[in-house]
């Protein structure tokens, strides 16, 4: 529905536009800032900001303490399964190489 | 002097005369060039001694923009059919060379992608050797449309051909995939994206030289241009009727590639390239292969992607790292910017 | 990159596969009696069939191809109206790529642009923007799809456009939105979804909120997810937790991006801009109310509608083509009478098969390898 790539913005470049470059995977671009600047985030508070960026435009901030956490939460499943997988055998019938996929 | 190309350069007269003499010739200077006729000539039991079949091929060139990074158009059509001859086993020899300029061309451009064209011939050893010249009114063409024909001789120990692929060759490729794609579109700056990407465009007889003269003995060897690895993977799957198996997480990607694919939503095995081929070889020769290639300069992310299996027939899939497989289709159209 | 390659783990990925299948087996379904679970956007289709997870999941899970792509459900008279815009002499018709190839009545804006209207591919409606600076004397139109994600950046540009008082510049809208969708969905007795996977990007822009009153009216989980692998699997374990404990609650998994209250800018920019309509088309769903956006008033010098005569006629969908079922998830791609026949990549007659986010179009390419495999008769 809607192509969206996180991107760190690296410089604001007009201020009254509200425009400013971007960085996603070493490729730059300007993009408009305006979904997220208002009264409590200055244009200045951009750079250094990892964003959503979406048809040229910066949509909203990424949570770097929410990323971790879920990567966190990733992980603990993670564990939590191999306990279970330690216990009872598992029976998934994904398939080596050629074999028999549903 | 004219400062640019006029009706009067393509009217057979003596400004086109000039043309040829000042500007093209002294582009290419080889010594077939310098005889006065309407076609160059071989001798066909001199060819004979570098092997039992001519390589014949042919590409147009309408590339735009005409300069970009890592390369320009001129660059473009010596090296791009110099490619498609080298794939064969042949030695490329002989090119020529048909120019369609647009009215009002800049000679400097001309000179410019004509001394670019030069250069790549001589550092890949080919001369150019026949050509042709026409002008058309200004809109008729886009400043300027190359296409060349190129010459080589097989060697009669080289039997390379799709069909002979055989279950478990290896498939290889030499390097980062979809450099050209992305740095054309990037320079055509509609989508105002600044990056460092550059064409890979490059000859790679060198490479394939390296690889016959270590007795590989490819199956199969393409190189991988519009359509990029899929549209060549699939011809390959097809020809040889066998499944071609494709690990994703084996195929070298340069980070800007990812990074641009990302933002517009293109997959980088769809895009262009100009300096990398496709090869499948017996499964024993895979890690020679790999060593001769990555040796090279123009092989140093070489890298072992796939093998190939009996079934299903002709088709290719790609194995990701998640241990899901799905089908590599070729595209329809090509790649356009999407946002869902 | 980052924020992407480490929701791409596949080790991490395994283990999730394999929390799904415990799950899946202690809630007793099977091939016989799936949960069926609906992706409603394109780009967890696009996920599901680029990383081959539908193929991974336990026989217990159905997932369902949802409407979420803007292209998908584009009707057939939006294209001709783009068509009538863009084959006007004065015009250039910017457009993303992803609508070059959807099939109008009798062709499509490739074939248009192939016979000479001035129709361009842009990344973002900014470059329509500039386009417009640029060329003064020529009338430079964006047609605006999507949903609530892509709609603000339409919105934020048309108002850029009037402040800067450009004449030349003109938004063809047909933007959607999500939640009436969802609702005609919900009330389709056609359809029997057990749960929902919820829009990331969607949501990033109009929070939980408006999802609440369809959870609790039908009585089914929804769990907006991001985008990567690890996003959408984890998403699956917090729907079944849900199941497990007969919860049903709008749960936010794609937490880094969606905060629940939404993005107060881009809503404010879509009120400012845009009113519903009183009802809209959807290629294969019919008309549903309130589910499209029409420019206000006071903005219609920017209104393409109002500058240009538009057919604006309801054309049917073509009769063999099924889309709205596969859409509902009332059958699956390849029951569709002419998939794979009559309707390819390279001859596409619905939409679903036009668009890569499309569940037809991403079953031809990648998901065919499991029946190419399976006994002949599943299809």
């Amino acid at each position: 529905m809607c192509l969206g790539i996180p991107g760190q913005i690296i410089q604001v470049t007009d201020t009254a536009r509200k425009l400013g470059i971007v960085e996603i995977g070493g490729v730059r671009r300007t993009i408009n800032l305006a979904c997220i600047v208002d009264q409590d985030h200055a244009i200045g508070t951009c750079v250094g900001a990892w964003v959503l960026v979406h048809v040229g435009f910066a949509m909203n901030r990424i949570d770097p303490q929410e990323a971790q956490r879920t990567l966190d939460l990733l992980r603990e499943m993670g564990d939590l399964q191999k306990e279970i997988a330690s216990i009872e055998p598992t029976d998934t019938k994904t398939s080596e190489g050629t074999g028999e996929i549903r | 002097r004219d400062t640019v190309i006029t009706q009067a350069h393509g009217g057979g007269g003596k400004a086109m005369r000039d043309l040829i003499d000042d500007v093209i010739r002294s582009a290419f200077d080889n010594p077939n060039l310098q005889i006065q006729e309407d076609q160059a000539r071989f001798s066909l039991a001199e060819m004979a001694l570098h092997g039992d079949r001519l390589a014949f091929t042919t590409d147009g060139y309408v590339v735009s923009p005409l300069f970009f990074p890592g390369g320009d158009i001129g660059k473009l059509a010596v090296n791009g059919t110099i490619n498609d001859l080298a794939v064969s086993g042949a030695r490329p020899l002989y090119l020529s060379c048909s120019l369609i300029l647009e009215e009002g061309l800049p000679m400097d451009t001309l000179r410019e992608i004509l001394a670019s064209m030069g250069q790549a011939a001589r550092q890949a050893g080919v001369q150019i050797v026949t050509g042709d010249t026409k002008v058309v009114p200004r809109g008729a063409a886009d400043k300027i449309f190359i296409s060349t024909a190129g010459i080589g001789v097989i060697p009669a120990s080289q039997q390379i051909a799709a069909h002979q692929l055989q279950p478990n060759d290896a498939i290889l490729i030499n390097g980062y995939l979809g450099d050209h794609g992305a740095a054309i579109l990037i320079a055509r700056g509609e989508l105002q994206l600044e990056t460092t990407i550059e064409s890979d465009c490059a000859p790679l007889h060198g490479l394939i030289a390296a690889l016959l003269d270590a007795k590989i003995t490819p199956r199969a060897m393409r190189d991988l241009t519009r359509g990029g690895l899929a549209a060549t993977l699939n011809e390959i799957a097809q020809a040889s009727n066998l499944h071609i198996a494709i690990d994703a997480t084996k195929i070298p990607i340069r980070p800007e590639v990812q990074g641009f694919c990302e933002i517009l939503g293109f997959d980088p095995i769809h895009l262009a390239n100009e300096g990398k081929l496709a090869l499948a070889v017996p499964a024993e020769q895979a890690q020679t292969a790999l060593a001769v290639m990555r040796a090279h300069p123009l092989g140093q992310h070489a890298a072992i992607i796939g093998s190939c299996r009996p079934e299903p027939k002709g088709i290719v899939t790609l194995q990701n790292g998640f241990g899901g497989e799905r089908i590599l289709a070729m595209l329809v159209g090509e790649q356009l910017p999407r946002i869902c | 990159m980052r924020y992407v390659d480490e929701f791409r783990d596949p080790v991490t990925g395994q283990q999730l596969l394999q929390q799904i299948t415990h799950q899946v087996r202690v809630l007793g379904r099977d091939a016989q009696h799936p949960l069926k679970i609906m992706e409603v956007c394109g780009g967890h289709t696009h996920t599901l069939f680029k990383f081959g997870i539908e193929s991974m999941l336990p026989e217990g899970i159905e997932m369902v191809h949802g409407p979420g792509c803007p292209v998908c459900v584009l009707p057939v008279g939006c294209v001709d109206d783009a068509i009538a815009i863009a084959t006007q002499p004065n015009v250039i018709f910017t457009t993303y790529g992803d609508t070059l190839r959807v099939p109008g009545s009798q062709k499509s804006l490739l074939q248009c642009k192939a016979e000479g209207a001035d129709i361009r591919t842009v990344y973002s409606p900014s470059d329509a923007l500039a386009l417009a600076r640029q060329s003064p004397d020529r009338d430079v139109v964006f047609f605006g799809i999507g949903f609530e994600t892509t709609a603000p950046s339409a919105a934020l540009t048309l108002l850029q456009a009037h402040e800067e008082g450009l004449s030349n510049f003109f938004l063809f809208s047909t933007h959607i939105t999500i939640i009436p969708t969802l609702q005609a969905l919900l009330d389709d007795p056609l359809l029997q979804i057990d749960g929902f996977i919820g829009p990331g990007h969607v949501t990033m822009v109009i929070g939980l909120e408006p999802y609440l009153a369809l959870c609790e009216t039908h009585h089914k989980p929804i769990v907006i997810s991001g985008f990567e692998p690890l996003d959408l699997l984890q998403s699956l374990v917090m729907l079944l937790e849900q199941f497990q404990t007969g919860r049903c609650t709008v749960e936010n998994q794609y937490k880094r991006v969606v905060q629940n209250s939404g993005n107060r800018i881009a809503q404010q920019a879509l009120e400012k801009v845009f009113l519903p309509r009183e009802c809209f088309e959807w290629r294969g769903l019919g008309s549903i109310p309130n589910s499209g956006l029409q420019i206000r008033p006071e903005y219609a010098h920017l209104d393409a509608e109002k500058r240009f005569l538009l057919p604006s006629r309801s054309v049917p969908d073509p009769k063999a083509c099924q889309c709205g079922e596969v859409l509902k998830g009332a059958i699956k791609p390849w029951q569709c009478k002419v998939f794979g026949t009559a309707c390819t990549p390279e001859t596409p007659i619905g939409a679903c098969m036009v668009s890569s986010e499309g569940a037809c179009a991403a079953y031809y390419n990648y998901g065919r390898l499991a029946t190419t495999r399976t006994l002949p008769q599943e299809r």
